[in-house]
């Protein structure tokens, strides 16, 4: 069992703040389904353009709601200069520490702060989202500059610490050598601006994910059920969908026929052009 | 906490058993002696010794000599597997499965660094093997098959008894780890010719820190741990007499109320599922349940987070485990439902109830009533739940 501080504990048992604020000034989302959490941070300004109101919606552990919960506390009050400068750190001390296995519960809450407040100023979320694009943990998906950053904010010296901090390197360790040269790399390098990308949908992971769902649900499944098969939404990855087909799909030899020519087009046509979909290798 | 304790975590470990408990005492107190010293009071001990080794071995329709104690369920598979190995040494493939215990799965990982192939066999949606995968994968190279009995995790039971066949009739040494099968369901070593079998005391009801490695008469044994005579020659260190009795005695009620399990634990099971399925906004249960454990169900929770749901009932005093990658130091979810491809929006929402025969009705009405109002709860915190 974790190790959580009478502060984590209060803010899991009773979370302040929960819900999602109906046309918000700022809104941000955070986290994967791969990782098991997620956040909604939304929050709306008052007259005098500090933070009046900010909601969260969770999914994930005891420490991920308790973080959550305690980043509305700390920011309402906090003009958006003040609570950019927020960091993980903050949000954990707030709370009395986080077991290092969970710091990245932290680090969801300044990165989903991060959104809302680009979001708020009008800059474009995607945009923020792209320069976080190279990925480095396939198994968490968690990018360079997710990585660089909590190194640099947190003084990371060994990858067990950037694995505590971010889950990079968790999963399956291919990425460990990677995360190394980030470690040596962050002390001299400064430059963290990547080169953007094509921006996809304007959706968040969130939206796409129940998107997804719907769209397989009533386009595709019924279909692959008539031939005796099935389709899961196994994960989201960008605009990769990961599926896995079920039943008598799966043991079709025309599966990856039916995957790109009919999965993949009605995705392309319900939820954005450029979904690609894979299935799951596992 | 709340005034009581509903512990529906009994494929983690289970509660000594009265019975058990008061078996051992006198072992802690006037029966100290050391069972290999010459006299009598030490002799007396030995036939305590004796008696529990048959007792063991009686469950498993065994011979006492091929009952060798050990200090638990991991160090009999490691036994088993560096034994076949060493005693095979022109042998380097290994098959085993995917959904295998830390215990048999790291240590076959370990081993590929000491120039061993590892062939994990896959498991399909309802975690069951196949047959013909096995089959394929057997060559001249393979010096052993280790493949579980039941799944600690959904509880799913492999096709032992065919495996055990396909194996033996390449002359391929089986072993299987069968921590959760032992005293759940009805294992017969005359009628199943496994080599090897690896039970832990504390999932049946004796204490932690005992275990038993069958090995079956006339199978070679290369010691794991090596000093004195004791256990044959075959396990080295004076024996955990306290806890060897007691082993014995758990053995002895799971032999006489194995069908209990199958009667009035399996009812308690069947209504927990079947209530929490009906009364879930969405739930699914993990696993294939016509071949399972009568006492696990495995049950996944759509988009709402194992550890939490945990910390809610433990503060209900409910005990339960889950697959999600939060509960796990290792921040990865349960490598088993991911072998069976569940989707993460429902592995790291899995829940483990596991029951045994303490376990009431009563206790079942809790469980439904509290894990009901938790998914109410995180749902309403939950970011994919609709406004």
């Amino acid at each position: 069992m974790w190790d959580y501080t009478d502060k984590v504990k209060d803010h899991f048992f009773n979370p302040r703040n929960v819900g999602k604020i109906k046309n918000p000034d700022g809104i941000g989302e955070e986290g994967s389904l791969a990782c098991g959490d997620s956040l909604t941070l939304t929050f709306k300004l008052g007259e005098d353009k500090k933070i009046k109101e900010a909601k969260f919606q969770t999914f994930g552990c005891g420490s991920a709601i308790a973080s959550a919960s305690a980043l509305t506390e700390i920011i309402i009050g906090k003009t958006l200069k003040e609570a950019e400068k927020i960091t993980n750190n903050d949000i954990a001390d707030y709370l009395g520490g986080l077991p290092d296995e969970k710091m990245h519960c932290s680090v969801m809450g300044r990165e989903a702060l991060e959104a809302a407040i680009a979001n708020c100023r009008g800059e474009d979320v995607n945009e923020l989202r792209d320069r976080h694009k190279n990925v480095v943990c396939q198994c968490f998906g968690v990018t360079d500059v997710e990585i660089v950053k909590t190194i640099k904010e947190n003084q990371l010296k060994t990858v067990q610490d950037v694995t505590n901090y971010t889950k990079a390197g968790g999963g399956c360790k291919a990425c460990h050598a990677k995360i190394e040269e980030l470690i040596t790399g962050t002390m001299g390098v400064q430059d963290e601006s990547e080169a953007p990308k094509k921006t996809s949908s304007r959706m968040t992971n969130i939206q796409k994910i129940k998107l997804i769902e719907e769209v397989i649900e009533r386009e595709i499944r019924p279909a692959l059920k008539a031939d005796g098969g099935d389709i899961d939404l196994i994960d989201l990855d960008g605009n990769k969908v990961i599926v896995a087909l079920r039943g008598m799909c799966s043991s079709c030899p025309s599966s990856s026929y039916t995957l790109k020519e009919y999965v993949e087009a009605k995705l392309k046509e319900f939820v954005s052009e450029d979904m690609v979909v894979e299935e799951d290798k596992l | 906490m709340s005034e009581r304790t509903v512990y529906a975590d009994n494929n983690a470990t289970t509660m000594v058993a009265p019975e058990v408990r008061d078996e051992i005492l006198p072992f802690l107190t006037e029966l100290y002696g050391n069972p290999s010293s010459m006299h009598l009071f030490g002799g007396q001990v030995k036939t305590h010794l004796d008696l529990a080794r048959q007792k063991v071995a009686a469950l498993i329709n065994a011979d006492p000599s091929e009952i060798l104690f050990t200090s638990c369920g991991t160090e009999s598979d490691n036994t088993a597997i560096r034994s076949i190995l060493t005693t095979n040494p022109n042998k380097k493939h290994i098959i085993t499965t995917r959904v295998e215990h830390p215990a048999v799965k790291n240590l076959c990982q370990s081993l590929t660094t000491n120039g061993y192939r590892v062939t994990e066999l896959s498991v399909d949606k309802y975690g069951q093997i196949d047959l013909d995968e096995l089959r394929e994968n057997i060559n001249d190279d393979t010096a052993l098959v280790s493949m579980m009995w039941a799944n600690n995790e959904t509880g799913v039971i492999f096709p032992v008894d065919e495996a055990v066949q396909i194996v033996k009739s390449k002359g391929i040494p089986f072993h299987t780890d069968a921590v959760q099968a032992v005293g759940k369901i009805k294992i017969d070593a005359k009628k199943t010719p496994f080599d090897m079998l690896a039970i832990s005391g504390h999932k049946l009801h004796a204490p932690k820190g005992i275990g038993v490695l069958y090995v079956r008469k006339g199978t070679g044994i290369s010691p794991f741990i090596v000093g004195g005579h004791q256990e044959s020659g075959r396990r080295a260190g004076t024996e955990n007499i306290p806890y060897i009795v007691g082993l014995g005695k758990a053995c002895e009620i799971a032999l006489n109320i194995i069908d209990k399990e199958q009667t009035q634990i399996k009812t308690l099971r069947d209504r927990l599922e079947k209530e929490l399925l009906e009364k879930a906004v969405d739930a699914s249960v993990n696993g294939d349940i016509k071949n399972r454990l009568p006492n696990t169900t495995n049950i996944s929770f759509k988009y709402i987070e194992g550890e939490s749901i945990l910390l809610l009932l433990s503060a209900q005093g409910i005990a339960a485990s889950s697959g999600s990658a939060c509960t796990s130091g290792s921040l990865e979810p349960s490598h088993v439902l991911r072998a069976m491809g569940v989707p993460f929006t429902r592995v790291h929402g899995s829940i483990r109830f596991s029951l045994s025969r303490y376990n009431t009705d009563e206790d079942i009405t809790i469980i439904v009533d509290k894990m009901l109002a938790i998914e109410k709860r995180l749902r309403e915190i939950s970011p994919f739940t609709e406004d």
